[in-house]
């Protein structure tokens, strides 16, 4: 179980980094589906199917392909590719790089005393899932639904054929 | 890790690609009977072994991949959709226990979960092909099954509510006393919509649309690269016609004759529904598919999930 952890751990970390070294838009999207996949892995180990599976429904199944048919209305070609590489030079990494290695560090001193095996916890289901969200945190469920709400307006509003109403 | 079970995984791939297979062959007699001509009729008995012929022939084709195809993502595309569809079978609840993991507790969840990433095939082949008909048919096919997803699965949540679990064997046993296509019955017709667009069959096969996208998506496959997409199609159809049986069918059960049968009566007879809807309804034009996914399907699919929870409600208080 440890060895699988950590193997799914390593695919998403090394999956993550290739999304940022792709020079083709497409690939690192396809990298990031790959990233996605394993962390849902890594979230049934942890007893979080149904969380899991809601990545690999909403995140894989139904963003990354709204990021590809993006991208393929863009019709990018060599020209992007070529700036791409522009911006993908040895000395656009050093402050990122060093932002990413503090977080990094301080990631590892927080989880130091980093045991053996997994922690056995109950496995989460839809029941429980749906009591939190309608119970502990309607809150948040409402104030991000106001946040879609807005957000479904404006896109009406900019999509609206405005000759058609002249 | 039993053997019985390794053997099963074994087998549901092999049994699964043979049935695909022979499939093609059934629709295209079956179709034959529905448009008054004969079908292919000249190799073997009936015409029976013509499937293998068309998949000798296509093994023996030359595998061409265009020199401005993306080469890597061109091969991953059909593999996709092959995987995708093959694992879903995997949570399918078969008599007798058979199937690899009917218990699966969040089971329907992941099939969808399967669909969706198989959107990729279709969508990916279309980007890498590099060419104008393969583009516009990977764009179609995007917008259409991912509108048709939403619908999929608000149009599944009355048969969750109602048995209170997303996994297909408790589905399954929830359907003792009535099947339930008879109080979904809005949820199963916008379902068998969605499942059509989904598989991209006709009626709704505008990702592919020969009469003005050449081949649509896979314009530019040859060989056995083509033949994969084509299998891949065909196991969608029994896909479908499997979770129809095991939604809203009520699975394996049935009087009298013996679960496996019933299951392979049920599926079998959804699958030549498929074919007759083939045979029988012209396809409409694309703006036509989109208005009635968001205009018809969607607010029926959030009817049907209103209805079902306030007469669950109302039951429970009662």
């Amino acid at each position: 179980m440890h060895a699988l952890a950590l193997l799914a751990a390593s695919v998403t970390i090394i999956g993550a980094i290739m999304v940022i070294t792709r020079k083709v838009a497409v690939h690192a999207v396809l990298y990031l589906v790959v990233t996605l996949l394993a962390l849902a892995a890594l979230l049934v180990m942890l007893g979080a199917s149904f969380a899991a599976m809601l990545e690999i429904i909403i995140y894989a199944g139904a963003i990354m392909v709204l990021f590809v048919f993006v991208i393929m209305m863009l019709n990018l070609g060599q020209s992007d590719s070529a700036r791409e590489k522009e911006w993908l030079r040895p000395r656009a990494w050093l402050g990122p790089g060093i932002l990413a290695a503090i977080v990094c560090a301080e990631l590892l001193y927080c989880i130091s005393p980093f045991s053996g095996s997994l922690p056995t916890i109950p496995p989460i289901t839809a029941h429980d899932v749906g009591l939190s969200l309608f119970g502990r945190y309607v809150l948040m469920v409402e104030l991000v639904s106001f946040l879609l709400l807005s957000g479904l307006i404006s896109a009406f509003h900019i999509g609206r054929n405005w000759m058609e109403d002249r | 890790m039993t053997y019985s079970a390794l053997l099963t995984i074994i087998l549901t791939p092999l049994v699964l690609l043979g049935l695909a297979t022979v499939l093609t062959w059934v629709e295209r007699r079956l179709l034959g009977l529905w448009q008054d001509r004969y079908g292919p009729n000249r190799v073997g008995p009936g015409g029976m072994f013509q499937a293998v012929a068309d998949g000798t022939k296509i093994l023996f084709k030359q595998d061409w991949i265009p020199p401005f195809a993306d080469r890597g993502v061109f091969v991953l595309a059909p593999a996709i959709g092959m995987m995708t569809v093959l694992l879903s079978f995997a949570v399918i609840p078969l008599p007798m226990h058979a199937g690899i993991a009917s218990d699966m507790n969040v089971g329907l969840l992941f099939i969808l979960g399967m669909m969706g990433l198989g959107v990729y095939a279709v969508v990916l082949a279309g980007w890498s092909s590099n060419s104008k008909f393969a583009l516009l048919g990977g764009m179609r096919a995007a917008a259409q099954m991912i509108s048709y997803e939403v619908f999929m699965g608000l149009s599944l949540m009355g048969v969750v509510m109602m048995a209170g679990s997303f996994s297909l064997q408790d589905i399954v046993a929830a359907q003792a006393g009535l099947w339930f296509i008879i109080p979904q019955c809005l949820g199963f017709g916008v379902f068998m919509l969605a499942g059509i667009a989904e598989t991209h069959r006709l009626p709704f096969d505008l990702p592919e649309g020969e009469n003005e996208l050449g081949a649509g998506f896979h314009t530019e496959y040859s060989g056995m690269k083509f033949g994969m997409f084509f299998i891949a199609e065909y196991a969608g159809i029994i896909l479908v016609s499997s979770l129809v049986t095991t939604l809203y069918l009520g699975g394996w059960r049935g009087p009298l004759l013996p679960p496996a049968v019933w299951f392979l009566l049920k599926t079998g007879g959804m699958v030549a529904f498929f074919i007759l809807l083939r045979a029988s309804l012209p396809r409409p034009r694309y703006d036509q598919l989109m208005a009635l996914g968001w205009k018809v399907l969607l607010p029926l699919s959030l009817l049907n999930v209103m209805a079902t929870g306030t007469i669950l409600m109302l039951r429970a208080s009662l």
